[in-house]
């Protein structure tokens, strides 16, 4: 393959892909949503143990898709634990902002960290949506919405 | 023989490029088909010289214009080899005329209890019309099914047969797995109870030369674009004793013979199911699209095609993890397959960087997804301007794109 600083498949996707972080269920879990995207099939569950202070002690998913969507699962997780849910819904808009290229990495300030392996997702217009899945699953989970659709 | 390479110049499309400047291979045929230099040509001339609307005016260019979109009708009657011009009727697409009968003839003849049967390998387009009619009629849809080959299990279609079957919906060539169905037998049986017969022939038409009367087919579906025709234009053929007794689809211009507002007298057929200005520059380039493929000859191009699918056979087998899904005994040039535990986004994206353009997904197919138990396949399909060595080059690009995952 080509090797370029925008290549999709990254070592850390692929990495990712292959042993993905907070994969399962959760002993205990606050809010859960269902994302579905019915393109594809990508289908996944995202948990989250919210505690009293508003911070997301614990985070998981579950389910099958394609190698971005399943890395872009892992990387959310270990992205979010451990943050205030304020502070996750801010990633959430700042990733959204980032696969739609509305922000370069470069230039603009952000909290994204290792999730801008995903920069040059904006040039695969249909593979979008796998990386921004799992995503609006956990936001919706937060939300307390049951079913997440991408379409 | 077909010399490929002059059949290659006469398709401008596939000199483009892929994504990052690739040389093109397009291997997504089953989705939709390049249009040769012919087709362009002619849909060009006919916007840059004889734009006009057909059968109403008097001038020159409408008249021009009618004729040729009325000589469209007769190239497809004989391509088909309809009895007679009011049996072709021109519609968007086979969605479209598989909704028009489904609608039309569907609600006027098909009473609650009554039964359709259709396959468990349908695009969607040809289950979801019947359960909306199901929905309207309370009519009972059975679906004959499919073995692990992806081909019909034809003692299932015998058992549900019954004397209240009244339609057959059925895909002459599957989209998804390649099958060609042995639909001349299934017209047969489905008429010695009763049934009127649709084929689905959005694939089929490339396929093999089909002669609806020698068939005996009641009504078949066509895409103009599936044909190396433009999109957005598509054809219903229906036996003529049943279009004239089927009510008209929609109303409005160019279906009428006379409007009151107390009685409107219908026009005759092929008109009754033309409301409103069609798509006249489209039905224009599918005669020249009929008009390419008919003089490249079937002959050459099935035996073609049959060179093409054993290639591609022999060398897709040898990709290591390869499964393949749609192994009939008798099928086209489509590999529907998927690789170890890669998903096929993932193969479809990594191809798509290499040049090659497959569709990945479930193809409108979820039944025969649901089958096999999977989300999606990865699909090449083929047409008679592919090449031996483009599947040399595709079998390379699938065994560099199964490293990276490694």
């Amino acid at each position: 393959m080509s090797e370029h600083s925008d290549e999709l498949y990254q070592q850390v996707i692929l990495e990712h892909n292959r042993k993905p972080r907070n994969y399962g269920k959760l002993a205990l879990s606050t809010h859960e949503a269902e994302g579905y995207n019915p393109l594809c099939g990508d289908h996944l569950f995202v948990r989250a143990n919210v505690n009293a202070e508003g911070v997301i002690v614990d985070v998981a998913f579950e389910g099958d898709g394609c190698a971005i969507s399943k890395a872009s699962a892992s990387l959310m997780t270990a992205a979010v634990k451990g943050k205030k849910v304020e502070e996750a819904k801010i990633l959430f808009e700042e990733f959204r902002r980032l696969v739609l290229k509305e922000i370069d990495p470069d230039k603009d300030p952000h909290h994204l960290g290792k999730l801008t392996v995903f920069s040059g997702i904006w040039k695969y217009p249909s593979r979008v949506k796998c990386a921004i899945l799992s995503w609006h699953t956990l936001k919706g989970a937060l939300d307390k919405e049951k079913t997440v659709s991408t379409e | 023989m077909l010399d490929i390479q002059k059949i290659r110049e006469d398709f401008p499309n596939l000199r483009a490029h892929g994504r990052d400047e690739k040389p093109l291979v397009y291997f997504d045929n089953a989705a939709t088909t390049f249009k040769p230099c012919q087709v362009i040509s002619l849909t060009h001339s006919h916007y840059c010289q004889r734009t006009a609307n057909i059968h109403r005016g008097v001038h020159y260019l409408s008249e021009v214009a009618t004729a040729e979109y009325e000589s469209t009708r007769e190239k497809l009657r004989r391509f088909f080899n309809a009895k007679s011009l009011y049996e072709i009727i021109f519609t968007k697409g086979a969605t479209e005329s598989i909704n028009l009968v489904a609608h039309s003839y569907g609600r006027k003849f098909i009473k609650a209890g009554d039964e359709v049967i259709i396959s468990e390998m349908e695009h969607h387009s040809n289950i979801v019309p019947w359960q909306m009619l199901r929905e309207a009629t309370g009519c009972v849809l059975k679906v004959i099914p499919m073995n692990d080959q992806g081909e019909l299990c034809l003692d299932e279609f015998q058992k549900l047969l019954t004397p209240r079957t009244k339609i057959l919906s059925i895909v002459h060539v599957s989209n998804s797995l390649g099958t060609v169905n042995p639909v001349r037998e299934m017209i047969k049986q489905a008429h010695a109870v009763g049934a009127v017969v649709l084929l689905d022939a959005a694939q089929g038409v490339t396929y093999e030369p089909i002669d609806v009367q020698a068939w005996d087919a009641d009504f078949l579906v066509m895409s103009g674009h599936k044909i190396f025709g433009p999109t957005g234009v598509g054809v219903l053929y229906g036996k003529e004793k049943l279009l004239e007794a089927m009510p008209p689809y929609q109303g409005g211009g160019d279906m009428i013979l006379s409007v009151t507002f107390d009685k409107t007298i219908y026009n005759r057929l092929p008109h009754k199911f033309e409301a409103g200005t069609p798509n006249i520059a489209g039905v224009i380039g599918l005669g020249a699209a009929i008009d390419y493929v008919s003089a490249l000859g079937w002959k050459d191009v099935m035996q073609y095609k049959k060179e093409l699918l054993a290639h591609g056979t022999k060398v897709l087998s040898a990709v290591p993890g390869i499964k393949f899904f749609g192994t009939a005994k008798n099928k086209t040039t489509i590999f529907s397959f998927t690789i170890g535990d890669i998903h096929p986004h993932d193969l479809g994206t990594l191809l798509d960087r290499e040049g090659f353009a497959i569709r990945t997904g479930h193809h409108c197919t979820q039944p025969v997804m649901k089958h096999f138990g999977i989300p999606a396949t990865a699909r090449a399909s083929l047409a008679f301007y592919n090449t031996k060595e483009e599947l040399d080059a595709f079998a390379k690009a699938l065994i560099k794109v199964i490293e990276v995952f490694q």
